[in-house]
């Protein structure tokens, strides 16, 4: 009799302390020595991790109303504008907006939510037309995130499967979101945490969809949409496995609950501000099969290296290589051997893993069956534009 | 003893074989970490050299000698580790091989022995916990 658990069954074992757990790295081995089947009967739930740099990240706040009250129209914190163009308290910090006169050092939007995490003072400055039902024009002072009524992150692209690695053929250096890129092909950078990466245990979105719980930042979080990008319709491998960037997710959680552990602000020089985010998601053992998804390891993914010199959106690709040869630490372009270094990490990644797993473990946390799938046919256009703009 | 220079000299000085004189005749291991020569102009030599005390001393004598200003080498970098992710940015620029990856435990190990204190790990780092420190 083939192996098969629901979510509620799953569930009934972690509320009455029984369930085994296990992170993406530490199935391998266990599916090496016994059958799928044996595995998928030992094991419940298999934790997976990502801790990198998402540029597609921000949040929703809500300050409280002022005395008289304002209508904000434009919203800086710490001299960093935020998006008010929704109701008269809230707004939008997005996480690579940066200060408008940078002195030295980059200073954007995820330091500004670094700061609050860290329960620092955070200036507030809001400006308002005045109205008949919000007369105020302006308002200026400090805020902390204990005293703001809702702040939760909400990401619009986060925990991609599977990104491409890069590298420079120019002979100038390039400061690029990719870190780094040294001349002559000088390095390759990568990031991803693969065989213990997200999207890449359950490459084909059978378990994570809208709704599924997740570890956001440190605190429980929920999958709220697809991604912006996501690019299911990517070519696969036999295992599922997509062979460049394909699906995505957007994510939602509570600010107030975050740990600047888990949530760091990040400068790329002469490039801008990006944000670290580490989510933790569980994947169900609900059968033999899904096993055999979770047993994915390095030797097994595959990405691109694309060529950054080349300033175009179809940028050549230059390699196909498994995750197994970039954490060696260098491959071969072109003849030439290349040292090759993560850009997101990989430690941060285990530990969220290992959080994850106590926290089930513990029966702190549940697993959410998705609401609704991710979109399985979806794919990612150029920009269209068409015609010239008239005055 | 092992000390690092960087040797800062004239045009004219470019003409004459300083490190082949510096070797010959005065015993000194010497190891170039970075050159930056342009003729006619200024040039900079970042060099690690291994030698006696008393061999150092007249070797450096020579060069100061020759028209050769010598800066020792006090910069050191300074790694914030307590607050490091161990992203690995830093290890992707750093040829001299200081600060490594340890592809077991994913954690950057620094060695600074080999730390020629070229600066691209400050470029590098997205935390910005890299700097450069006079000692």
């Amino acid at each position: 009799m083939s192996v098969k658990k629901t979510y509620s069954e799953i569930n009934e074992k972690i509320k009455k302390g029984e369930a085994v757990v296990v992170t993406a790295e530490e199935i391998i081995p266990m599916v090496e020595e016994k059958d799928a089947e044996a595995v998928a009967q030992e094991v419940d739930v298999v934790t997976t991790a990502t801790f990198g740099p998402m540029c597609s990240s921000g949040v929703f706040l809500n300050f409280g109303h002022s005395d008289p009250p304002i209508r904000m129209k434009k919203v800086w914190l710490n001299d960093v504008p935020a998006y008010s163009g929704i109701a008269a308290v809230d707004a939008y910090l997005g996480a690579t907006e940066e200060k408008e006169k940078n002195g030295e050092g980059l200073y954007g939007g995820a330091h500004v939510i670094q700061d609050l995490l860290d329960g620092k003072k955070v200036k507030l400055r809001a400006l308002g037309t005045g109205t008949d039902c919000y007369p105020n024009k302006e308002v200026e002072g400090y805020i902390t995130l204990a005293d703001i009524n809702e702040a939760f992150m909400f990401n619009a692209r986060n925990a991609y499967q599977n990104y491409a690695a890069a590298t420079n053929s120019t002979s100038k250096t390039l400061y690029t979101y990719m870190g780094v890129l040294l001349p002559k092909f000088g390095n390759v950078t990568y990031s991803t945490s693969g065989q213990l990466s997200p999207l890449l245990n359950d490459p084909e979105y059978r378990t994570i969809g809208i709704g599924t719980r997740i570890f956001f930042g440190g605190t429980i979080g929920y999958v709220s949409w697809n991604g912006t990008q996501h690019n299911s319709n990517q070519k696969r491998t036999e295992n599922g496995v997509p062979v460049g960037p394909a699906g995505t997710l957007s994510l939602i959680g509570n600010l107030k609950e975050m740990s600047s552990e888990f949530i760091k602000a990040a400068v790329y020089e002469k490039y801008g501000v990006s944000l670290f985010v580490g989510v933790g998601i569980p994947i169900p053992v609900l059968d033999a099969e899904m096993v055999k998804k979770v047993a994915v390891k390095d030797e097994e993914i595959y990405t691109l290296v694309i060529d950054y010199g080349v300033p175009k959106r179809g940028r050549p690709v230059l390699a196909r290589v498994s995750y197994a040869e970039l954490k060696s630490g260098h491959i071969t372009i072109e003849g030439k051997q290349v040292p090759t270094a993560p850009l997101s990490s990989i430690k941060k990644a285990r530990n969220i893993a290992n959080i994850l797993k106590d926290w089930i473990l513990q029966g702190s946390f549940f697993l959410q069956e998705p609401v609704q799938s991710l979109p399985a046919n979806n794919s990612v256009g150029p920009m269209k534009l068409k015609g010239a703009c008239e005055e | 003893m092992k000390r690092r220079f960087t040797m800062k000299f004239q045009p004219e000085s470019t003409k004459k074989p300083l490190t082949y004189h510096l070797i010959k005749d005065y015993n000194l291991k010497v190891n170039i970490l970075r050159a930056d020569i342009t003729e006619g102009q200024e040039g900079r030599l970042l060099m690690e050299v291994e030698a006696s005390k008393a061999d150092l001393d007249k070797g450096l004598k020579f060069l100061e000698s020759e028209g050769v200003t010598i800066i020792p080498l006090d910069q050191h970098l300074k790694w914030d580790k307590d607050n490091c992710i161990h992203c690995g940015a830093c290890t992707a620029v750093c040829f001299s091989g200081a600060l490594q990856m340890d592809r077991n435990t994913w954690e950057v190990n620094k060695d600074s022995e080999k730390c020629i204190v070229c600066g691209l790990c400050v470029s590098a780092c997205p935390l910005k916990i890299i700097t450069v420190e006079f000692r």
